[in-house]
């Protein structure tokens, strides 16, 4: 496969569960691609060198930076983004409600990534010990909270998801 | 609902191409070179784009490569440890193969980047990055590693210490790539530690060392790789100790007069050279304490 600067090809892209035929350029971004082209805006886009974490989605059903990732590289793939979390009558994803309830978030500008980094791993948090909870949240910066209500909700969704079941 | 073209483009232009074997990559550099950059996870190379730090004219993916294992595995007559170029951190992190033939490298996978980094960036990617703040190359060149090197004119292989020329630059030609990096098979009596300072957990280390301890007759050989400081990762080794040199002064001593004569510590916005060279020594006695005080390895 040879693609020149400017050509736009088809790539067929899994996003929250809807297969989209997307004509991108080599080098668009996926979290470009999300925004722009799919009008996906829940994923932020913050440094764009994979330090700050906002961009996180879920590809393949592993946490990765969206920023760092050429669209054109993830034909096929499955991609979860923020938008898939809340159910569509708005109720939150117990995650979110746990962030929500432990004031896991301010301004909100880095919480699409921290849900999204947080997704694969929070049922098991709750038996994790602080410090590799800690350790898989780290690589999320956050400006606002000070990071403990995050651990926080995180270690405390799995549980608000529980009791939803039971309640049920 | 797209945006203006020009809002969504910040990596330079760059010809895609995704070659399906091995061949294809070689015919590939061989008539692009100098122009060209390989893509491995692209996390250390998207983020160089993004930054307009280089702008290659052309980009070859190798992700694209049929038929390449996902995971390390053992290879040959005696039990080499074999990384392909799309072998994953999270791979070489969950792997059983590296924890019993490699433990240094398990522990060291712990410190590299966070997990939505692991799980795209590759172990031969971060060899060929050539960080002289990475774990990975100080661990290839402390084990004594290999990686093989190969073009359109043929395939050759190096000491893993003679991949590296500078901070992010390697001694291989421009048509060249690294198709396999080895390790050799661990003694079971050997013994390691990795240790690091860092700003934050899993970054990029200000300054850390890896060490290995070796039984030989009835004193303990001790080597030693640092990272974070040095342009090029070296294996440096110490005088035979005794077990009780290692626990007493002996040591401090040792690796002091190292650090002196071999490392050359730098000022930069995280540390000056004064506090590298503190960390290096502080680190390198407690790597060795530890290494040489754990259990063995395979044990
Ligand atoms: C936020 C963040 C934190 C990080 N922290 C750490 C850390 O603590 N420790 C650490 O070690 N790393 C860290 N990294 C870097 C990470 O490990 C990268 O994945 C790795 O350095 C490069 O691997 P890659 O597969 O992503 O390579 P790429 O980014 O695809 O390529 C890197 C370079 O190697 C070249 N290359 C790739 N494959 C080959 C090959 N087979 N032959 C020849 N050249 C090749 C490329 O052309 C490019 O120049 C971090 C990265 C980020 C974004
Ligand atoms: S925007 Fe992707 S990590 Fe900061
Ligand atoms: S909530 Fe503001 S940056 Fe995290």
């Amino acid at each position: 496969m040879r693609v020149s600067p400017g050509e736009q090809v088809t790539v067929k892209l899994s996003v929250n569960g809807i297969v989209h035929d997307v004509a991108v350029e080599s080098r668009w971004l996926l979290s470009d691609v999300l925004r722009h082209q799919l009008g996906l805006t829940g994923t932020h886009v913050g440094c764009e060198n994979g330090a700050c974490g906002c961009c996180t989605v879920i590809v393949s059903g592993q946490p990765a930076r969206a920023c760092l990732l050429f669209a054109i590289q993830l034909e096929g793939a499955e991609i979860e983004t923020v938008e898939s979390l809340a159910a569509p009558d708005g109720e939150l994803h117990p995650l979110q409600e746990s962030f929500r309830r432990h004031h896991g978030l301010q301004c909100g500008f880095c919480t699409p990534g921290q849900l999204m980094n947080a997704k694969p791993l929070y049922r098991q948090a709750p038996e994790m010990p602080d410090c590799e909870l800690r350790s898989a949240l780290s690589g999320m910066i956050c400006r606002c909270t000070g990071y403990q209500g995050i651990v926080d909700a995180v270690r405390d969704a799995a549980r608000i998801e529980d009791e939803r079941e039971d309640a049920k | 609902m797209p945006a203006p073209k020009d809002a969504i483009v910040k990596p330079p232009p760059f010809t895609y191409h995704r070659p399906a074997t091995r061949f294809e990559v070689d015919e590939l550099l061989g008539e692009y070179g100098a122009d060209a950059k390989l893509l491995a996870g692209g996390q250390s190379l998207v983020p160089m784009l993004n930054m307009r730090q280089m702008s290659p004219a052309h980009v070859i993916d190798l992700g694209g490569l049929v038929g390449e294992p996902s995971v390390p595995v053992w290879r040959g007559a005696e039990s080499t440890l074999w990384f392909g170029p799309l072998v994953r951190h999270v791979a070489v992190e969950k792997s059983r193969a590296v924890l019993e033939g490699a433990p240094l490298l398990s522990k060291a996978m712990d410190m590299v980047a966070h997990p939505p980094v692991r799980s795209r960036g590759t172990f031969v990617g971060a060899i060929a990055h050539a960080d002289p703040a990475s774990e990975l190359p100080a661990v290839l060149v402390l084990l004594g590693g290999q990686v093989r090197v190969r073009s359109h004119n043929g395939i050759r292989t190096l000491a893993g210490q003679e991949l590296y020329a500078g901070p992010f630059e390697l001694t291989i030609a421009a048509d060249e790539w690294i198709d396999e990096v080895r390790l050799p098979p661990g003694r079971r009596s050997d013994r390691f530690a990795i240790e690091e300072f860092t700003r934050r957990d899993a970054d990029f280390a200000v300054c850390g060392v890896a060490a290995t301890v070796r039984e030989v007759g009835d004193v303990l050989v001790t080597a030693l790789a640092f990272f974070g400081v040095g342009a090029t990762p070296r294996r440096f080794e110490l005088s035979a100790m005794s077990s009780d040199d290692i626990t007493g002064g002996q040591l401090d001593l040792a690796v002091r007069e190292l650090v002196a004569a071999r490392l050359e510590p730098h000022d930069d916005i995280h540390a000056t050279a004064a506090f590298r060279r503190h960390l290096a020594e502080r680190l390198a006695v407690r790597a060795v304490r530890r290494a040489a005080t754990s259990e063995r390895s395979t044990e």
